[in-house]
């Protein structure tokens, strides 16, 4: 139906003069090419965002915790990882720390293992805050029940620091889907390398670049629309 | 489901739209560019600066074969030169969306660029070259390079070359870096097999950073390739003023001299 009224308005020629464009050629004939990419930072979100999660709990419970070497150890690792750019932290993990250790075929590990430990500080943050958030009534109201302090965390806080956090997580969730598009530097072809790699071979940067924002921006609507779904679930139960 | 029909409709008449109006400016804008001021005009150069001997950062400065050129071209033609320093696939959108108005970048002259940008006279030759690990005894030439992993800078006839081999045997892996800086960190690292790349900055890497760690294999390839200087299309102008410059420092001696400057042990 849009094909009909953009021929009654501009005329018949229109469709075709507009497959003449050069730009909406290269974007046509690579449309699956880019998606590749964008099923790779899909991935790379997924994976990093799962990891991230595990090492954001850890660690926000380490920076509440009263040993102070826990304590120390989680904030080392969560000023560092939010007091540097993640670009440069990927650099720095790709080229000079992970080749101490072992070394990658592929730079998707390396990806994922970069982009976990930056939103693991990130989630680690708003663990702490969303713990913090619960009424200090709650810990002592279990705590003078007879629970530890591990169960009044566990089976009172938690499931109610649950339903704070969530918001800023969906936030932190579409923030990484984005930052993946750093990795392009240390080669893994997601999303933001396949353009730039069509770029550098057709030169349509209007085409090329906005098909690729379309599709990043198409990703995280889906999980903020997602993240509305679950809000509002959570919010009736 | 109307709703979304008819939202579908409105966003592409705003695209067509919007389209149709960037081609109009497009025309208009070229067409009121032809009269240039008289007064010493500043000539902005887009370069890709981690590109050494053509074009890198020194104590601050650009310095390079590139750069000593594009420089004395100016000089001869009586601009004042800023050299900008971009990613290397973004030089040509540059040169077309007239935010430089040329760039000099160890830019090989090939067809699909000379389809959206002018070149000018061919300045270097230079060719490709295979780099390995320096124990590296397996690959003695690029025909040894089927079913390997490579890495080479993204944009360049380095990593044409490399597709092309992975396109005869899909077993072969390209990693594309922003740099071919970084193509050589992961050579260095083990991550790839080989780097293809222009040969002068190969050697020059050899000889500097990559001491002891990396060595050439092979003759030299596509040795008829040439660098050449980029202006928009049909800037015929600035076009001719950098050919009568190239011509002119080739005449006076002082292109031999920034050869020898930065390639006086090469060959």
């Amino acid at each position: 139906m849009p094909h009909m009224a953009i021929q009654y308005i501009y005329g018949s020629n229109y469709i075709d003069s507009l497959l003449a464009i050069n730009g909406l050629q290269v974007v046509i004939n690579n449309f699956t090419y880019l998606l590749e990419g964008a099923l790779l930072t899909l991935q790379i979100t997924i994976l990093s965002v799962v990891f991230g999660m595990l090492l954001g709990l850890i660690t926000g419970l380490f920076k509440l915790s009263k040993n102070r070497i826990l304590f120390t150890i989680a904030t080392a690792y969560i000023d560092f990882f939010r007091g540097t750019p993640l670009y440069v932290q990927i650099l720095l993990l790709y080229f000079g720390i992970l080749p101490l250790f072992m070394n990658f075929d592929n730079p998707f590990i390396p990806a994922v293992i970069a982009i976990s430990l930056n939103c693991g500080a990130y989630i680690a943050e708003i663990v702490r805050a969303g713990i913090q958030a619960v009424d200090r009534g709650q810990m002592e109201a279990a705590r003078s029940l007879g629970m530890t302090t591990r169960q009044a965390m566990t089976y009172v806080i938690l499931p109610q620091a649950y339903k704070i956090v969530i918001p800023p997580l969906l936030n932190e969730f579409i923030a990484v889907l984005k930052d993946t598009s750093l990795v392009a530097v240390i080669s893994a072809e997601e999303l933001t390398l396949r353009g730039k790699l069509l770029y550098s071979t057709y030169f349509e940067a209007a085409w090329i670049w906005g098909t690729v924002a379309v599709i990043y921006f198409i990703m995280t609507k889906i999980l903020a629309i997602l993240g509305d779904y679950i809000e509002r679930r959570m919010a009736t139960e | 489901m109307k709703k979304v029909v008819k939202l579908l409709v409105v966003s592409l008449l705003i695209m067509g739209l919007a389209f149709s109006a960037v081609g109009c400016t497009k025309k208009a804008a070229e067409e009121t560019k032809t009269p240039a001021p008289a007064a010493k005009k500043v000539l902005t150069v887009g370069s890709e600066t981690t590109y050494a001997p053509f074009e890198f950062a020194e104590n601050g400065q650009y310095v390079g074969f590139d750069m000593d050129l594009i420089r004395a071209i100016g000089a001869v033609e009586g601009y004042d030169v800023k050299i900008n320093t971009l990613g290397f696939d973004a030089l040509i959108p540059a040169v077309q969306a007239g935010t430089v108005d040329c760039c000099i970048s160890a830019m090989t002259i090939k067809e699909d660029r000379a389809k959206v940008i002018d070149f000018s006279t061919p300045y270097f030759k230079a060719g490709l070259i295979v780099a390995v690990a320096q124990n590296n005894t397996t690959i003695k030439s690029i025909d040894d390079l089927k079913g390997k992993r490579l890495a080479a800078e993204v944009g360049t006839t380095g990593l044409d070359a490399s597709n092309g081999l992975k396109a005869k045997d899909p077993k072969t892996t390209v990693k594309v870096f922003d740099s071919v800086g970084e193509a050589f960190m992961e050579l260095e690292k083990g991550g790839v097999d080989a780097v293809i790349n222009d040969m002068p900055v190969t050697s020059y890497y050899i000889k500097t950073t990559g001491k002891d760690k990396v060595k050439t294999v092979g003759e030299v390839f596509a040795a008829e390739d040439q660098y050449g200087i980029g202006v928009k299309k049909g800037n015929a102008e600035l076009l001719a003023k950098i050919n009568d410059g190239i011509a002119k420092l080739k005449a006076n001696g002082e292109y031999d001299k920034i050869y020898k400057k930065w390639f006086g042990d090469l060959k």
